[in-house]
Parts: C-alpha cells; structure tokens; sequence
C-alpha cells in the first residue's frame, strides 16, 4: 500500500511559523524533578518522621550513657570513649540508610508505576538526562537532610553528655569525618536505590532489593575469613561504621583474626555503590523500551 | 543538531517506514508504512490489539523499533534532546502521577523543556482545568484527566500532535470540544494524528484514515473515499410472501437475507428481507410485476463503521467467544 496522497489540494496553511524552541539547559531539567519531588507531599512527610527518628535515636544513645554514667569505672569515665558512638547510633543510621535508599527507589519507580515515564520521555527525549537530574535532586536533597539530622544528632547528644562533662565537640579526634561519613550516608544510600528503581522499576521489588543491599548483605560476610572481610569492608554499612570510629581494634586485643577496612577503602565503598547503580540506569535507560 | 535553538524548516510530517516491532515470536507490528502530513486531522483506525499504541510509542521514540523506521518532522524523534516543542501527546490519560496536582504536574513538565508558569495556566485554561489546577490528580476523573493529558500536548505549542484514544471517558460536551479542537490545530497548520478503534469518532473529526489491522496497514486513505467504498446499498423490503419474493429478486441476480433472528421469510407472516445488488426501484418493479404485495421498501447507505468492520473483520485479535 503506498502512503497516503490526499486527493484534494490543501486549503489550510500548511507550515505554522516557526517558533524558536528555548535553549536546552540541563538546569531546566534539574528545576523540573525538583518540582516532581517537592510536589510530593509524602516527601515532606517521609523526611520529618527520619529526621525525627534518627535525631531521637541519638537522643536515646546520650540519654542511656548519661543514665548509667555514675556505674562506670572511673577510667571509662575519664575517658567517656562512647560520645561520638552515640551522637551517630547504629539504630537511628540504620533508619536513615532504609528511609533514603527506598525513597530514592522511589523516586525513579514513581515514574514507571503510572505510566509517567511515558509522558517524561516524550518531553524529554534524553533519557539519561532525566536520570541525571534525578540524580542531581536525589544527591542534593538527601545530602542537605543528612548534613542537619547529623548535625543535630551530634549537637544533641553531645549537649546531653556534657551533662556528665563526657561530651566532645568537633575537635575531637575522628569526629568530623564521623560527622561527614554520616551525613553523607544519606545520598550515598538514596542514589543506590535510585540506580536500582531505574533498573527494577517496579516500587516494591525495588524498595526490598534496596534494602536488602544496605542492611542484609554485609551479614552474609563474616569479618574474620580474609576474603570475606574484604566483600564486607567494601558494604556501605561497613564503610559507615569503620569512618565513624574514632578507635581501631589492634590484632593483639583480639583472640580473632581482624581485617578492617582502611579509611581509604570505606570512602571508595561511599563512592561505588552509588555510582556503579546510577550508571547501570544509565546505560539501561537508553538500551530498553520505555 | 535537533533540538537546538534553531527552528525546524522541515515539515511536520510524521512517516512509518516499514516500521516493525516483535516480541518474542509474537509481530505486534509488521512493515508498516503511512504518511501523516500536516494541516489535517488523520485517524488511526484499528481494532482492539492492531499494534496503534505500539506505532504511536515507536512514532515517539519510547519503543525502539525492531525494523523500520519512524520520524517526524524528518528527524527520529529520540534524536531531540526535549520533546515538547516538536510534538506533544496524549498516550495514555493514566500516565500522571496521582498524587501531584494537575499544575505541579504540568509545570514539571513545562520547566524541563524551558517553557514559562504562564504558558501552564494557558493551556489549563485552555482545556477547561483552571478551577481544578490546584487538585490532585488522583481524584480526577478519566475525562478531567484525557482533558490534562490533552494540556500536556499542548503545553510546547507544537506542530505534531498524537492523541492516543483521547475522547474515551470523555462526556458529550467534551467530545464536541475535543472534536472543534482537533479541527482547529489542523487549521492551524498542524499535523494531528489520533487514534481511535471506533470509526463513527473518525467520521465526525478526521481528514485522512490510516486503517491497521494485526499490525498490518489495511488501508491509508482520505475520508471521503473510505466512506465512497463503503456505500454498497441495501434495501429493507417488508412482504406478506417474503419466499415468493425472494425467489423472483434471488433470479434477478440480487443477494437477499431475512432481517432479524432466525429468518422468518419461510414463515407464513409478513416477513422483513435485507436486499443488496438491487436499487429498490427494480425491486418495486420486479414485486409488481409478480403480483407480490410490498409494505415497505427502505434504501440505507451502509455506514463508514460497516465500511470499517468489513474491511478489518479478517483482523480482528480478540473476537468475544472465541469463535475464530
């Protein structure tokens, strides 16, 4: 069949004037997914109920130290070696990394559980520019989020130990890169499941694969078979708690064998997860069908 | 480069060529090719299941096609780095997320492609949501939100416009307005490309017809000439002796059947027969001639829907009972 031929001649005007398209501007793009997230109202929602969560955690931490303060030996009382332990607890990170990582799988599943990508992409033919921006939004939001909740659970605990005259202030040794690597662990963790809600892009397989990722996977290594060690020092939750110690267990304190990650191998961990997930969406973005 | 400050001199013609898309063993679309050209409105006929929806994702560059190939305006439409100001559409009303009112959903999309608040708040005017801009979308109904799928598309001011389905749910005045819309962009000097599986929709709104069926093209064609083969006559002749009739016009070369169920010209009643291959005034000749006695005798043109069903009955997907 050939294409079609109108049999009449056209009496409409056929050619509109030209209107200049405005410029393309990445920041545009950027402008755009802000509006998506901040139109959201689950996300106001989601961010006070972490940051109260992770806050009250520290609280708990500095309130339980200041409670058992008089039964410690005096040395431990000098020495109060658990201040900055309970300006970042484990319980309220945890939250943290949970609450991050599924909203950022959100953030890129929230798009395909509509049919929304669809409309997305046909205003933005790019498709790894949306992914960008997506990151862009996602690495700027939760870094701002990570930086106050650390901020605050730092001020609040330390406030409640100086009670006990036990608090530390950032000039102790280790408690600024503790400070950084916790507020950092918020977009280090919603960019993992960002990079993994473009590859799933189905809201709860990709919320339970973030999860399992951050919080279940380092359990399954063991820190006292060398190689294993290893798989283990480069989790995110790893890489967390070795940058927020502020001593390292020497060999000769240990009956066990001790492999712990260096400094340097827990910033790379911070640095590849995220990474390595974004630019599998990427890549994947532009091979499938939207 | 496309998409880059300089307007586009092509023009918008959107163009299938030998577009195809597999999955797996199964062809949803199979060498396709069909011209959309600007200034008119051209449906997209088919039935349930013939591939419109697959052509139209290609025809956008969402689904790369397996063989073929889609442009508009000349160019691949993946090969734009934004979208809105080359064409905008409507694919699927449900494709918006529930919980962003129908502005923020909008200016989300406008700001992505550098396109002002204002331009937002006209096209909301446009298609009638200014008063429920400020309303989640979720609590739309089909027809509030085919009306915001519609405003996207707009949204760029663009010289292609699809429309997937875009009167569904739709109430009577909406599908006027939809309709005096569609009317108007081709006016304009746009190219309008909408896609329907009921013909009568297309009867009232398009120019040109672009008819598939199991992803093949059946026909592409004007309007007026789809309907021209569409008008085999028939007559309705009501009798007392419908089996004496239908003997005398059956010798005369005409088809008839009984109307209705079962077929009662056998029947010692009256009887209703559907004739076609004979204009009634032959019929009315050929029954005095006979001595029949005849109690009515109504000619009807058939309708471009019968035009539209004969032509895709042998590529019907989903036929109800199962009865391929």
């Amino acid at each position: 069949m050939t294409p079609m031929t109108p049999k009449t001649p056209m009496a409409v005007p056929v050619g509109r004037p030209a209107v200049t398209p405005p410029p393309v501007r990445f920041a545009d793009l950027v402008a755009a997914e802000w509006i998506k997230i901040r139109s959201l109202r689950s996300t106001s929602w989601t961010l006070a109920l972490v940051t109260l969560v992770v806050i009250g955690a520290a609280v708990a931490a500095a309130m339980a130290d200041y409670n058992n303060f008089p039964g410690y030996s005096p040395e431990t009382q000098r020495e109060h070696p658990f201040s900055l332990h309970d300006a970042f607890p484990a319980a309220g990170y945890m939250s943290l990394m949970l609450a991050a990582g599924c909203v950022g799988a959100v953030t890129a599943t929230g798009e395909y559980g509509s049919g929304l990508i669809r409309t997305t992409t046909v205003a933005v033919p790019a498709r790894g520019a949306v992914v960008a921006a997506k990151a862009v939004v996602t690495a700027a939001l939760w870094t701002v989020v990570g930086l106050s909740v650390a901020a605050c659970s730092f001020a609040v605990s330390q406030t409640i130990l100086s009670g006990r005259d036990a608090g530390i202030t950032l000039g102790h040794p280790g408690a600024v890169r503790a400070l950084v690597a916790s507020a950092l662990l918020a977009p280090v963790c919603a960019l993992l499941g960002l990079g993994l809600g473009f590859l799933i892009r189905h809201s709860a397989t990709a919320m339970v694969t973030t999860t399992f990722t951050l919080l279940m996977l380092p359990m399954f290594f063991s820190t006292e078979k060398r190689w294993s060690a290893e798989v283990r020092n480069m989790m995110v939750d790893s890489a967390w708690q070795r940058l927020t110690m502020d001593w390292v267990p020497s060999q000769a304190d240990s009956l066990i064998p001790l492999h712990t990650a260096t400094l340097t191998q827990s910033w790379v961990a911070y640095a590849l997860w995220p990474t390595a997930a974004v630019a599998l969406a990427l890549v994947l973005v532009r091979r499938r069908d939207v | 480069m496309p998409g880059r400050g300089r307007p586009s001199r092509v023009e918008p013609v959107i163009e299938v060529n030998e577009l195809t898309k597999r999955y797996g063993g199964k062809t949803a679309v199979d060498r396709l090719s069909f011209t959309v050209r600007p200034g008119r409105v051209t449906g997209f006929l088919g039935p349930n299941g013939s591939g419109k929806s697959t052509t139209l994702r290609m025809v956008l560059g969402l689904d790369a096609p397996t063989s073929g190939t889609a442009t508009v305006g000349g160019v691949p439409f993946r090969a734009h780095r934004r979208g809105l100001h080359h064409a905008g559409a409507l694919l699927d009303a449900g494709h918006v997320h529930g919980g962003r009112t129908a502005r923020a959903h909008l200016s989300a999309l406008a700001r992505g492609n550098g396109i002002g608040a204002r331009r937002v708040t006209e096209v909301l005017e446009e298609v009638g949501l200014a008063d429920a801009a400020r309303r989640r979308v979720g609590g739309f109904s089909l027809g509030m939100r085919q009306r915001l799928g519609i405003a996207t598309a707009l949204l760029g001011d663009p010289p292609v416009l699809i429309f997937d389905e875009p009167v569904n749910g739709m109430d009577p005045e909406g599908v006027l307005w939809v309709r005096r819309l569609f009317r108007r962009l081709a006016a304009e000097g746009r190219t309008v490309f909408l896609s329907s599986h009921l013909m009568s929709e297309m009867e009232q709104t398009a120019d040109d017809l672009v008819v598939i069926g199991q992803g093949r093209l059946i026909t592409a064609e004007s309007v007026r000439d789809f309907a021209a083969r569409g008008t085999r006559l028939s007559v309705t002749v009501a009798t007392p002796r419908p089996a004496e009739l239908t003997a005398v016009l059956t010798a005369a070369g005409a088809s008839v059947e009984g109307e209705g169920e079962g077929g009662r010209e056998g029947a010692a009643g009256a009887g209703k027969l559907v004739v076609t291959g004979l204009p009634a005034d032959r019929i009315a000749a050929l029954a005095f001639e006979n001595g029949v006695l005849l109690h009515e005798l109504t000619t009807r043109a058939a309708t471009l829907e019968e035009a539209f069903m004969a032509l895709t009955a042998d590529s019907v997907e989903y036929l109800a009972g199962g009865t391929r």
